[in-house]
């Protein structure tokens, strides 16, 4: 990967966004067979102090890299702006095109995030979606910023308290499209559930079941709550708060054949997201999947007391590729994720 | 009808039923280049049902330990990802090798065997897809025992078959192959595929042309003036002679690959995006083309003869290894055809295929009519064009004409373009993912139905017939990195002349 690099100390959002335009500029000059990539802005705002952890997990986003990425770094005390701007790309080969991406790092107090849309928006490429994302809070940038955004890419088990976790996805859905980390850790989760219950004569024990359980990391509750919220919306249950239970989060939903027990259990693991996910059904059928080396470990007991075990396949995307997946996510829609949301937010433990 | 699952929408990857994939010539190039590679890649992303086995069928004798080994050094080496080792041990764990010829009765009555057994490990009975990837003299045999065996039905869980390309080298042989195929299998359960249309970009062609309603009150007679389909290699036929030597350009590429753009191009839009829809459409377009009985001047043909690519000296046809001295093959061949229908009638359709030119490209140009006055001073303004490109750089890009910065009005043309790998961040899937995926899942959308390989072969089997009736004159010669045969300019109509490649 080769890079062209510009920087200057005490600058200001004009001449950053020239600098931007001759570095693609003189790049393109010097080979035509490079074009500047047009998918998408992302605006990333963080503490100083973990700015490198950020930076990292951006890297690892793999081949999901927005084309102009703006990260605004806070510092306490600065005054002045300081930025770096890079364009990065690969010689293409032969007669292929390459394309260029580019990143901007912007030094910045706090004294300036309440203006902040007025240092970001001259440097956003017009005419793309502009995604945020802002781990570290600075919930009053984020606000400030919503009129210039088109997407919010928010991880809700960052936050302790998931029912703030999902009152703030609730606000910020009312100005932007929110994608949530927390929910794309579900997705193995939600496809394999969806799969197991998708032959006809399977489809009918979806009525059946009785007993709901998620376990998860222990900071990972947002994402137990909205697999929750998901399966509770799809089958329409009808939720109440959980409460804390012999050793576990549980509570009722109603269904149309009587009360289902929603139950979250804690569990060790190192990776942040789900650990299994249990459905019985009334006739004592059951499936278990539990995360495994190399895919979900699935178990499924039969009306008749008959047990199986077998291998779900698919590689862990880890922390990165659930990044990656929230930038890829920004172009697509979810019209699942909102009512998961509804009733993940009935469900949370009062 | 059942009720559709709840849990299913909005999931990007719908569900697939539990499927043992058992491929007919498991130890093959294709099996171990693209099929098994994309097996893995689907395992990676999670894609495969939830219950997943892959049985291998070929000729060669080996236990299946060693099948395991072969299979793992195949998705090595051609894999788009790097394997996960994890993945890659499980999704292996359990894989089946039959080895024996395709007509002993033996490999069946195995296959019937470890189906069975595969089942009741599940507890249930699985789908199956049968893929067949071998030599195309097998694909009758194949179907045919595995009709003998009771393969082709299995109580409470489809059956399907998958045949690769060539669908029979000629219009007989095709309603032969999909007689005896269909004596066996129903339609439902048929995927013939051609792996072109799984390409993102083939797919692209009917979002652009069918979620973008700029283009639709252009795209007919009145406007478009002609279209030029071209799929250029820049490499020649390697060491493939004796399947090449039989097949020949004309049914290599344009019965498959340029005649499926071209449907593409010129079908009505369906009324929805189904399976039968979409064909449907497409057929009525084949229908539309109509092959004369005298090919002169609507069909030319050529061999490349020794030259230079890319400041390499290269060898001509006759001299590649394999390849007969006296052979009369096309590795160059060019149609004008023409779509007759109230859309389309009078555009002529230019298709162009040929090993061993200027560069590698494919993309279809629709050059639309010139403006009927030209108010800047009699100056030649050349038409608009719209280019997809499929290769080597997906995109669309389209020619306007607009002033050159100065005093004068000088005009000339300039492109906008759009680059799909400026415009989307994700990479495409190998096509072969999308059609396995597909095949598993039972949606036909983009494999050939029975009446649409007819209607492709019937295009083509009356030049194929010309140029074998043909003997007495010789093969039109090009050099080797050229851009093709002088002879292919008699195909043009006036005013009209081939793009650059």
């Amino acid at each position: 990967m080769s890079e062209d690099i510009w920087a200057e100390q005490d600058t200001n959002p004009d001449a950053i966004e020239a600098a931007l335009r001759e570095l693609l500029h003189e790049r393109h000059a010097a080979n035509e067979a490079l074009a500047p990539a047009r998918v998408l802005n992302l605006v990333v705002i963080v503490d100083r102090e973990w700015k490198g952890e950020i930076a990292n997990r951006l890297e690892r986003a793999g081949r999901y890299h927005a084309s102009r990425t703006v990260l605004c770094t806070v510092e306490t005390g600065r005054t002045k702006l300081d930025a770096v701007a890079t364009v990065s790309y690969q010689e293409p080969q032969g007669s292929a095109l390459g394309v260029m991406h580019e990143n901007v790092e912007i030094d910045l107090g706090p004294s300036h995030l309440r203006a902040l849309p007025t240092i970001v928006d001259p440097i956003l490429i017009g005419e793309i979606p502009t995604v945020v994302w802002s781990p570290h809070g600075h919930q009053d940038a984020v606000d400030a910023l919503l009129p210039l955004i088109d997407v919010m890419l928010l991880d809700s088990d960052d936050m302790d308290d998931p029912t703030e976790a999902f009152a703030r996805a609730e606000h910020l859905r009312e100005h932007a499209y929110v994608v949530d980390l927390a929910w794309l850790r579900t997705t193995p989760w939600r496809e394999r559930l969806a799969a197991t219950f998708d032959l006809p004569e399977r489809l009918p024990a979806l009525r059946e079941i009785h007993e709901l359980e998620v376990r998860h990391r222990e900071t990972s509750m947002a994402s137990a709550l909205l697999l929750a919220g998901w399966l509770s919306s799809r089958l329409q249950w009808a939720g109440s708060h959980l409460l804390l239970w012999d050793g576990r989060i549980a509570g009722q939903a109603h269904n149309f054949n009587g009360d289902v027990v929603v139950a979250l259990r804690t569990a060790e693991q190192e990776a942040p997201g789900l650990a299994g996910v249990t459905v019985s059904c009334t006739d004592g059928r059951s499936l278990s999947l539990q995360r495994g080396e190399g895919g979900l470990d699935a178990s499924e007991r039969t009306a008749d007391g008959a047990e199986r075990t077998w291998k779900i396949l698919g590689a862990s995307r880890g922390e990165g590729g659930i990044l990656g997946e929230g930038v890829r996510q920004a172009l697509l829609r979810d019209p699942t994720y909102v009512p998961a949301l509804d009733a993940a937010r009935d469900l949370c433990p009062a | 009808m059942t009720d559709p699952n709840p849990l299913s929408q909005g999931l990007e990857r719908l569900p697939v039923a539990p499927t043992n994939l058992v491929i007919f010539g498991g130890t093959g190039d294709l099996a171990k280049r693209k099929l098994l590679p994309a097996i893995y890649n689907l395992a990676h992303e999670g894609a495969l049902p939830e219950r997943f086995n892959l049985v291998g069928v070929s000729r060669s004798d080996m236990p299946d330990d060693d099948y395991r080994g072969l299979a793992i050094e195949a998705i090595r080496a051609f894999s788009r990802t790097k394997p996960d080792e994890a993945v890659l041990e499980k999704l292996l764990d359990e894989i089946r090798y039959i080895p024996g010829t395709f007509d002993d009765p033996q490999v069946y009555e195995s296959l019937v065997a470890t189906l069975a057994e595969l089942d009741r490990n599940a507890g249930e009975p699985m789908a199956r897809t049968f893929y067949i990837s071998t030599a195309p003299e097998f694909f009758p045999l194949i179907v045919e025992k595995l009709g003998d065996h009771g393969l082709n039905v299995h109580d409470g869980a489809d059956v399907r078959i998958v045949i690769e390309k060539p669908f029979g080298t000629s219009l007989a042989e095709a309603i032969d192959l999909n007689k005896r195929v269909l004596e066996v299998f129903e339609e439902r359960q048929v995927f013939r595929i051609d792996h072109y249309l799984g390409k993102e970009t083939v797919q692209n062609m009917l979002a652009f042309r069918f979620a973008n309603g700029m283009f639709e009150p252009l795209w007919n007679r009145n406007y478009i003036d002609h279209v030029q389909i071209t799929a250029a290699e820049d490499i020649g036929i390697g060491t493939r002679a004796g399947y090449y030597d039989k097949a020949g350009a004309l049914r290599d590429l344009v019965q498959n690959h340029m005649l499926q753009l071209l449907t593409l191009l010129c079908m009505e839009p369906p009324v929805v995006f189904s399976a039968d829809e979409v064909r449907d459409e497409k057929v009525k377009v084949l229908h539309a083309i109509k092959t004369p009985e005298k090919i002169d001047g609507m069909a030319v043909r050529a061999q490349y003869s020794r030259g230079v690519v890319a400041g390499v000296e290269v060898n001509g046809y006759l001299d590649e290894p394999g390849v007969p001295e006296d052979s009369s093959t096309e590795t160059f061949a060019a149609l004008r055809l023409e779509v007759d229908n109230w859309r389309w009638a009078g555009v002529p359709f230019y298709l162009r295929t040929a090993k061993r030119l200027a560069r590698r490209v494919t993309e279809i140009a629709v050059i639309l009519k010139p403006v009927p006055h030209m108010a800047f001073g009699g100056q030649h303004v050349p038409a608009n064009q719209l280019v997809l490109t499929m290769q080597p750089n997906e995109g669309v890009s389209l020619s306007l004409g607009a002033k050159v910065p100065g005093t004068r009005m000088t005009i000339r043309p300039v492109n906008m373009e759009f680059l799909y790998g400026t415009a989307f961040i994700s990479q495409s899937p190998e096509a072969y993912e999308r059609l396995i995926l597909d095949a598993m899942r039972g949606d036909a959308t983009l494999f050939t139905r029975n009446d649409e390989i007819e209607a492709l072969w019937g295009i083509i089997d009356p030049i194929l017939e010309a140029w074998e009736r043909d003997k007495s004159s010789t093969v039109p010669q090009y050099d080797a990195g050229s851009s093709g045969p002088k002879e292919a300019d008699a195909l043009l109509l006036p005013g009209h002349v081939w793009r650059r490649l």
